[in-house]
């Protein structure tokens, strides 16, 4: 009987090297994730006792502060100027975890250094102190957007091309992140219909409608087989994937230029250049516009949604064949996107086709006035070449001078831009008019992206572009006179 | 140096290791260092000095390491439960008393272990009757679910923890009578050996018995516990590992079957399954406590937080750590002392494991060696069973951590496990 004992004994020897394997799974391995989970309110327990750090906008103005608690505590608390923009910023509280870059900059704000760092405080006794975060939020700009939305559920983003720096993300409804400490507030909101905390620019599935046909054709120009001059067929009905595809009110157009077919939006023919490209091509493209993966943005992963053909829920293969390749190049078949990936779909366009990672940090700036992290542009990829985006840039100027876009035409500055208008329910006439644009066209300082989620009846054109008009001329100042 | 000796010896750290920890936790909640450490770590030394005497003049050869490693843990479980509740420390301190003569007690009224053999359906029938103590009407007691618990009124007490000790002496005298007919009898179909009719009765038995245990006490847990000393018992005293397949492929489809049917377990195996899914942990009887769990651990890190440094409460005073001071002590410990404290514990249980499976390789006769097998086992099942459950290798189900967690029950029959294994050892290891 010794033989099979010693065996039982190296059989517990086996069982206990996996729980220590499982303890140092979870005490080394992951704390990062369990230590940020939203439910952990250890962490939050114990960072109410470090002061944490401001919150400012672009231009000081303070969004969020920490405060004298009972006890050894601090509490946080919004500015009036925060209600602004409340999804971007997000909450920090005890019983309901983090949000938004509250959450994203935690380690910033709560003065977290590194492991090493926190040992030599921990046993010297230091308390570590927040450091300041500055978004690069601009509050002026996004005051005028919740404006021009005026209550209307949508949402508008606006972005540097060259830097990444987010200056608008603005989402209607908002809401105010000092009513949430009382957790019945945060209940209720969190189960009205129209979801005020939930943010629209991010986190949003819109159809694009025809603001999508900026990554058809800068595939098209990019990949060589077609030029601005190229003339493609605009008659319609056409036929795409088997089913009649009409173009808007069933107009023809008889042979036309890219330009003219992106001037007037005639779907039919970016359909053909659809079914023409391939799904590999677009594909190719729409990766590199960021399709198919969360935003690089500092924000937290399960506060922002990829962009791409959706099924069921669940994002498709890129090379799926329930894809309808044809009416996705036009912005419909079942393509859902934010209002965040439509404006870095403008900004790659304004910055000569190169994607530079976009961010709401500024900086961080220690308690003594240190700058801690200067967060510098990141370039992403080159999604297309110089070439191609001069030539799409100048295709989109064409829209808003001539096209469906002229509401956003800005006086003394070229805007270049798109319209987009996807159906949602035509019983009701019911739309989602879009427009996305970057200006001065040939400067390009800022591109945005404006949607607004459900319209009776309506356009991009005339419903999106003037808000859109109104930001950005806000945000260039008054050399962009209207 | 003799064997009690060397015993007498291994206490000194142990007691050391009281004496720190009770300093620890007074400099962190004092700011100050009082001399009352010292007399608790004088008290625990003193205590522990009393039950070697006992072990020195009646059983002079038993294995020198079981007791001060029992001991060891015992210190972990009384300053982490300090640490926890005061007034809970002192009614465990008194259990620790009790205990250390219930042991005493144990080691002078049995003497020979072979007594044992000689009422093993007494003890059987007497462990089948505890187990089922929770389900009478009147005086069991429910707990999220599952039944572990007695309620007497004055006292309060869980049979399971004294069930298992039943259970492992009879199997042990058992399978001592039946282990040979077991093998030589067996029929080999497709290369497995199946054991004879007449003899899988009692093994069908026991297979019953774990079932019916998952049904009336509703707990996988202890039910694996029981399950997996039994196989451990068959596999040591017939080398067959055929029939330990044949055993958990039916605990499988049993607990399998019943898991799918009771709802608490299947509760319980969602809630392992994915702790942090919002709707299971707003559950009650839901993911909360191992989300916690988890959550505690990960504060700990590699060194912990320190003695005293976890969060335990929320600032309206609630709980944030359920049943810290029983389940959850396991994670108390890894959030203070970090992987490295946790890793101390667990070494310290597989030592005290090693020392009885030794116990049974030394032991001369058959029921020796099953008794302290089957201990063995059953002790380093109950770890594995609370630990893992805590780190979510397995669904987390209410068993104490020997010696450390909280609980008169548990202490009581730890500290009657340990005399049996003395008894064992002292046999097997006097000269001839």
């Amino acid at each position: 009987m010794n033989t099979p004992a010693r065996r039982l004994y190296l059989f517990v020897t086996v069982l206990f090297a996996i729980l220590v394997f499982a303890t140092t799974w979870w005490t080394v391995a992951r704390p990062a994730s369990l230590r940020d989970n939203p439910r952990n309110a250890r962490s939050l327990l114990e960072q109410q006792r470090i002061h944490r750090g401001t919150i400012f906008a672009r231009d000081g103005t303070v969004l969020a502060r920490s405060r004298r608690g009972p006890q050894d505590t601090w509490v946080r608390r919004y500015t009036a100027a925060d209600r602004l923009v409340a999804h971007a910023i997000g909450y920090s509280y005890t019983n309901l975890g983090r949000a938004g870059l509250e959450r994203s900059r935690n380690d910033a704000l709560i003065g977290q250094r590194t492991e090493v760092g926190s040992l030599i405080d921990d046993v010297l006794g230091r308390r570590p102190v927040g450091d300041n975060v500055t978004t690069t939020l601009d509050l002026d700009a996004q005051r005028v957007a919740l404006e021009q939305l005026a209550g209307r559920k949508g949402a508008v983003v606006a972005l540097e091309p060259a830097t990444g720096r987010v200056r608008v993300m603005a989402s209607v409804p908002g809401f105010d992140a000092n009513a949430l400490r009382s957790g019945k507030t945060f209940e209720r909101l969190n189960r009205q219909p129209d979801s005020p905390m939930f943010n629209r620019a991010t986190q949003a599935s819109y159809p694009p409608g025809s603001t999508f046909k900026v990554v058809t054709a800068a595939a098209a120009l990019d990949s060589g087989r077609y030029q601005p001059d190229s003339v493609i067929n605009g008659d319609s009905p056409k036929v795409i994937s088997g089913v009649p595809l009409a173009n808007d009110g069933g107009e023809s157009f008889g042979d036309i230029t890219l330009t003219t077919a992106l001037t007037h939006s005639v779907n039919t023919v970016f359909a053909q250049i659809g079914e023409d490209l391939g799904k590999a091509t677009m594909a190719k493209y729409m990766k590199r516009f960021g399709f198919y993966d969360k935003p690089p943005l500092d924000y937290p992963a399960d506060q922002m949604l990829a962009s791409g053909e959706y099924a069921g829920g669940r994002l498709l293969a890129p090379e799926s064949r329930k894809i309808d390749v044809g009416r996705m190049a036009i912005g419909q078949d079942k393509l859902q996107v934010t209002p965040l990936q439509m404006a870095e779909v403008a900004a790659v366009v304004a910055n000569g086709g190169v994607r530079v990672a976009p961010r709401l940090t500024e900086k961080i700036v220690d308690r003594d006035g240190r700058t801690v992290d200067r967060v510098e542009p990141e370039r992403v990829t080159r999604v297309m070449s110089r070439e191609s985006a001069a030539q799409l840039g100048e295709m989109m100027t064409n829209v808003v001078r001539e096209g469906t876009g002229t509401a956003a035409a800005l006086a003394g500055i070229d805007v270049a831009g798109k319209t987009g208008t996807a159906e949602k329910d035509p019983s009701r006439n019911l739309v989602q008019p879009w427009f996305i644009a970057y200006a001065p066209a040939h400067d390009p300082k800022i591109a945005i992206a404006v949607t607004v989620e459900d319209s009776i009846g309506g356009f991009g054109g005339t419903v999106a572009a003037p808000i859109a008009r109104a930001v950005m001329q806000q945000i260039l100042g008054p050399a962009a006179g209207g | 140096m003799s064997a009690r000796n060397r015993e007498l010896f291994a206490l000194i750290p142990a007691s050391l290791l009281i004496t720190a920890g009770f300093a620890a936790v007074f400099v962190q909640e004092n700011d100050r260092l009082t001399n009352l450490s010292l007399t608790y770590g004088a008290i625990f030394f003193g205590l522990c000095l009393a039950a070697h005497l006992v072990v020195r003049f009646t059983l002079p050869h038993a294995d020198p390491y079981l007791f001060p490693l029992a001991a060891t843990l015992a210190c972990f479980g009384l300053v982490m439960i300090y640490r926890i509740d005061e007034t809970l420390a002192r009614d465990q301190a008194q259990w620790f008393v009790f205990g250390l003569l219930l042991f005493a007690a144990t080691i002078i009224l049995v003497r020979d272990i072979t007594v044992l053999e000689r009422y093993r359906y007494v003890i059987a029938l007497g462990g089948i009757a505890l187990l089922l103590l929770p389900r009478v009407p009147g005086i069991g007691s429910q707990v999220n679910g599952a039944y572990l618990g007695v309620d007497l009124k004055v006292i309060t007490f869980q049979p399971a923890e004294f069930a298992k000790l039943a259970i492992v002496i009879f199997l042990a005298s058992y399978l001592r009578d039946t282990r040979q007919l077991l093998v030589s009898s067996g029929r080999r179909i497709a290369g497995i050996t199946f054991p004879p009719l007449k003899h899988l009765g009692p093994m069908l038995v026991i297979w019953g018995l774990a079932m019916v245990l998952l049904v009336f006490i509703r707990d996988l847990g202890s039910s694996l516990m029981f399950f997996g000393a039994f196989l451990a018992l068959i596999y040591v005293a017939t080398n067959r590992l055929s029939f330990v397949a044949i055993g958990l492929g039916m605990f499988a489809a049993g607990a399998w079957f019943f898991a799918s049917t009771i709802g608490h377990v299947q509760n319980r195996i969602d809630a392992w399954h994915d702790p942090f899914d919002p709707a299971l942990y707003d559950k009650v009887g839901g993911s909360y406590q191992i989300a916690q769990s988890l959550f505690a651990q990960a504060d700990g890190g590699l060194f912990g937080r320190g003695f005293g440094e976890s969060i335990l409460t929320l600032t309206n005073g609630q709980p944030l750590l359920p049943a810290a001071q029983t389940d959850l002590i396991y994670a108390v410990i890894v959030n203070e002392l970090g992987l490295v404290g946790a890793v101390g514990v667990l070494l310290v249980c597989l030592l005290f494991v090693e020392r009885a499976i030794k116990t049974s390789i030394i032991a001369r006769d058959s029921f020796s060696k099953l008794l302290a097998a089957g201990l063995g086992a059953v002790f380093a099942l109950q770890v594995f069973v609370i630990v893992g459950g805590v780190t979510k290798v397995i669904p987390l189900t209410g068993v104490t951590l020997p010696f450390v967690s909280y609980g008169g029950s548990s202490i009581l029959a730890n500290f009657v496990l340990l005399a049996l294994l003395l008894l064992v050892s002292d046999k097997a290891r006097r000269p001839a």
